[in-house]
C-alpha cells in the first residue's frame, strides 16, 4: 500500500518533534477537511501524518482573565459555536468560521487549518484579521507569535518554518461597545467559495467609531488587512461620507484575479459594497453590546 | 508499512480492526468491517453520503482517517434501527417516499438523526441548512425535508 505513517502525539513537544522529524513530507492533521481531499486527489502523499487532536493546547478554548480568548488551532467549528461566550464577544469571527462547508465539515474543520491551508478565500481569515487575532506558533526552536495577517504568504503557502505548528489563536480583550461582523459574496446561498469576503471589527463610544480593523478576502493572493479603510472609519460617526471613503479604500486595496467566480471589476466593486454592509452590521451589534 | 491496530466502539459495540495509516474511516467501514451502509459519493466531503457520527458529532467518514477512531465512539446507519424496528425517521422516509435511488439515504438519515438528537423542534430553514451537505440528485429535497419535519413532530408528540 502506501508508505505513510500516522502518529497522534499527546503533547505539543512530541507533536513538534514528530512533525520536524518528518521533514517536507510531514503533514499536520487537524480536521482533515483539506488534507484528506488533497490525499484523495493525489496532490499530496504525506510521509508522516501528525494528528494534533490529542494535544490539549490545540483543542481547548480558554477565556482569559481579561475576557480575551485563546482558541486551539484544531478546535472545530461546531465546538466553537457551542462555546457559551465566544460567539457573544466575536460574532463575526464565529459567523465567518461557521460559513465554511456543511454541518459535517463544521464537525471537523478548524480555524488553524483554514488559516494554514492558505486560501485567499478562506472564510474565517478576514474576520480573524479584523479581530487582531495573534497566532501562537511552536517549532523546534521554540515559540513565537505573529499577527494572523502575516501567516499566509500566497495561495496555499504560509510563513511557517519547517517543523513549526500553529498552536492557537489569541483574540484580544474587548472594550465595551465593540463587535464584529463578516459577510461574503457567493452566487448561491450556502456551500460555496467566497467571491469576496469582508470582516470588520470596531468599537463605538458615544456614537463615534474609536477603533476599527478591516480584513478582506478573495481579492488578492492573501487575505488583506486594509488599514486605509479602517482609518476612514475611525473618528467618524459611520456616516455615509465615512462609509463611502472606507469602501473606496477597500476597493483600492483589491488586486484580484479574473476567474469563473468573478471578474476583477466585479470583485473590486463588491469589496466596497460589502465593506459598507459589514460595517453596518458590526456597528449595530456594537451598539447593542 | 505496518497496519495500525484500532480499538473503538461502533454502534455501541467494542470493535478492533486493522487499517492502513492513510485509509479513510469510510474505507475501513466498508472494506474491513463490512458496514456498507455508508456510501462513497464524492470522496471529498461535498455530498454527505458517508455521514457518520464521531463522539456524537456529525462528520464525513471520507474525510476522517480510520486511525482516528481509536478510543472514540462511532455510529453509522447500521446502528439506527433496533433489530427489526426501524427508527421513526426511517419509517417516515418510507411512508412519504423521501428517497428514490437510495444512495444518499443513509447519509440523510444519519444527518437528520443527529439534528433531531440535539434539536427536537427544528424549523424548515434549520432542517434545510443542516442538510445542506447531503446531496440528493433524485428527490428535489422537498420530500426529505417534509419527512424530517413530520418525524420531528411525531417524536415530540410521542415524548409527551
Amino acid at each position: 500500500m502506501t508508505d505513510t505513517q500516522y502518529v497522534a502525539p499527546q503533547t505539543l513537544d512530541e507533536a513538534v518533534g514528530a512533525f520536524a522529524a518528518g521533514g517536507d513530507d510531514a503533514r499536520i492533521l487537524a480536521g482533515g477537511t483539506d488534507l484528506l481531499v488533497q490525499m484523495e486527489a493525489g496532490v499530496v502523499s504525506p510521509g508522516v501524518i501528525v494528528d494534533v487532536k490529542q494535544v490539549a493546547e490545540l483543542t481547548t478554548i480558554e477565556e482569559t482573565a481579561d475576557s480575551g480568548f485563546v482558541v486551539g488551532a484544531a478546535v472545530s467549528g461546531a465546538a466553537l459555536e457551542e462555546h457559551p461566550r465566544f460567539g457573544e464577544v466575536w460574532p463575526g469571527v464565529l459567523e465567518g468560521f461557521n460559513l465554511i462547508g456543511s454541518t459535517q465539515i463544521q464537525g471537523r474543520a478548524s480555524l488553524g487549518g483554514n488559516l494554514c491551508n492558505g486560501s485567499p478565500a478562506a472564510d474565517s481569515v478576514p474576520a480573524m484579521v479584523a479581530a487582531g487575532a495573534v497566532a501562537t506558533i511552536q517549532g523546534p526552536d521554540g515559540q513565537r507569535e505573529l499577527p494572523v495577517e502575516d501567516i499566509p504568504t500566497g495561495p496555499g503557502s504560509t510563513c511557517l518554518a519547517p517543523g513549526e505548528i500553529l498552536v492557537s489563536l489569541t483574540f484580544p480583550p474587548r472594550p465595551a461597545g465593540s463587535s464584529d461582523a463578516y459577510l461574503r459574496m457567493i452566487p448561491r446561498t450556502e456551500m460555496d467559495i467566497a467571491v469576496v469576503g469582508v470582516g470588520v471589527s470596531l468599537t463605538i463610544e458615544d456614537g463615534v467609531c474609536t477603533a476599527a480593523r478591516v480584513g478582506v478576502g478573495a481579492v488578492a493572493p492573501t487575505v488583506l488587512l486594509v488599514e486605509d479603510a479602517a482609518k476612514a472609519l475611525i473618528g467618524s460617526k459611520l456616516d455615509d461620507a465615512a462609509l463611502d471613503a472606507a469602501a473606496g479604500a477597500c476597493s483600492a486595496a483589491c488586486n484580484p484575479i479574473d476567474d469563473k467566480r468573478g471578474t476583477v471589476a466585479y470583485r473590486t466593486k463588491v469589496a466596497g459594497v460589502l465593506l459598507k454592509r459589514t460595517t453596518e452590521i458590526a456597528a449595530e451589534r456594537a451598539q447593542g453590546a | 508499512m505496518a497496519k495500525i491496530h484500532v480499538t473503538t466502539k461502533i454502534n455501541g459495540e467494542p470493535i478492533e480492526f486493522l487499517c492502513d495509516p492513510s485509509e479513510t474511516m469510510l474505507d475501513a467501514l466498508r472494506n474491513e468491517l463490512g458496514l456498507t451502509g455508508s456510501k462513497e459519493g464524492c470522496g471529498s466531503g461535498d455530498c454527505g453520503a458517508c455521514s457518520i457520527t464521531l463522539d456524537d458529532r456529525l462528520v464525513c467518514s471520507c474525510l476522517m482517517l480510520a486511525a482516528e477512531a481509536e478510543g472514540k465512539e462511532i455510529n453509522t446507519i447500521e446502528g439506527m434501527a433496533e433489530g427489526e424496528n426501524l427508527h421513526p425517521l426511517q419509517e417516515k422516509f418510507l411512508e412519504e417516499a423521501a428517497l428514490q435511488c437510495g444512495i444518499c439515504t443513509p447519509g440523510m438519515l444519519v444527518a437528520a438523526k443527529a439534528l433531531l438528537d440535539q434539536n427536537p423542534n427544528p424549523t424548515e430553514t434549520e432542517v434545510r441548512f443542516w442538510l445542506a451537505g447531503n446531496l440528493c440528485r433524485c428527490t428535489g429535497y422537498d420530500k426529505i425535508i417534509r419527512a424530517v419535519l413530520d418525524t420531528a413532530a411525531e417524536m415530540r408528540e410521542a415524548a409527551q
